[in-house]
């Protein structure tokens, strides 16, 4: 049975690499061309330290690596897919502890609501802190920071969503399924803003850098993200509805099985 | 009500559980690999470099900008 889920959990996430490549082409590749025009302008002016070669993205050397024509498609589709199938495959393993353990909520509920989940943990709270950034923000002696950092939100993030869901599942006898879910949201809530005020801001974006731009930017990665999620939840929840639905039933006519 | 031995089945299937023990053996390799690839797609050869070269940063470079990854 597990396997069944990691399998269906891979493909899921294949889907919604692919659907999110197509999102990220058409929305998020024009705010990347922008933003490198941009960093060009400046190389072209003299006054930055990243000295971008047409065609090419690449900060000190006068070498093209990887090219534009290949970092847009190829790369994009091929990161995207990775992605999602890694995200995948652990969001089966999860889904798989929830199953059955949500009320009487079945395989398609169970996904959609563990992968709006997914998102806000691992997606949306991280990057209300600390947002994406397109090319030319960001300074490169940073990077170290920047990425601890990042880490670091993601995982206290996680660490909240656990403390929540337990919070909730204490009180869920007492207080009723709602109010339980209710305070394990504030409780979430409560431990991500305070990490919020507590971890060091970051700003690197350029002074003069189109605020339009980055919003697009910024706008187009959490979407890029949230098509990721939703297309993984609902394939994830109609692939695994038709083995664990049959399951439920199948055990459900066998008493013994019914606690496992 | 064909099983006497359940006589308040409800009406709908009760979903099953999946026992954690059998879970967890998978979701421990699934996590380890996962993270892996998660890492080469977004953070190789930015702040922590395994193989010298920018080649894997730059072939993931767009999606790893639109997926939120620290970079450059």
């Amino acid at each position: 049975m597990i396997r069944a889920l990691l399998v269906r959990g891979m493909l899921a996430g294949l889907a919604g690499g692919i659907v999110a490549t197509v999102f990220a082409w058409f929305i998020g590749e024009p705010q990347i061309r922008d933003a490198i025009g941009f960093e060009e302008g400046h190389a072209a002016e003299g006054g930055h330290e990243h000295a971008a070669v047409t065609g090419g993205h690449v900060h000190d050397a006068a070498e093209v690596v990887v090219s534009r024509g290949v970092q847009e498609t190829l790369g994009l589709s091929v990161a995207l897919t990775l992605f999602g199938v890694a995200i995948g495959g652990i969001f089966a393993l999860v889904f798989a502890g929830f199953h059955g353990r949500l009320g009487a909520l079945t395989a398609r509920p169970t996904a959609a609501l563990v992968a709006g989940g997914g998102f806000v943990v691992v997606g949306l709270a991280p990057f209300l802190k600390y947002p994406a950034n397109p090319p030319a923000v960001g300074e490169e002696d940073t990077v170290g920071d920047r990425t601890a950092l990042y880490l670091a939100m993601i995982a206290i993030s996680v660490v909240a969503a656990v403390v929540a869901a337990q919070t909730g599942r204490r009180l869920a006898a007492r207080l009723g399924g709602w109010n339980a879910v209710v305070t394990g949201g504030a409780v979430f809530a409560v431990l991500v803003g305070v990490a919020y005020l507590a971890l060091p801001t970051v700003n690197e974006v350029p002074a003069d850098f189109p605020a339009a731009v980055l919003w697009r930017f910024r706008l187009a990665s959490l979407g890029t993200q949230a098509v990721v999620w939703t297309v993984l939840g609902l394939v994830f929840g109609a692939l695994a509805a038709r083995v664990l639905d049959r399951e439920s039933v199948r055990s459900n006519e066998l008493p013994a099985m019914t606690n496992t | 009500m064909a099983n006497p031995a359940a006589p308040v089945a409800p009406s709908r299937p009760v979903p099953a559980r999946l026992p954690l023990r059998e879970i967890v053996p998978w979701a421990v390799f699934a996590a380890v690999l996962g993270l892996v690839i998660l890492y080469f797609v977004g953070a190789e050869q930015g702040a922590v470099s395994l193989f010298g070269g920018t080649g894997i940063h730059e072939f993931m470079h767009d999606g790893r900008h639109l997926l939120g990854s620290p970079c450059h």
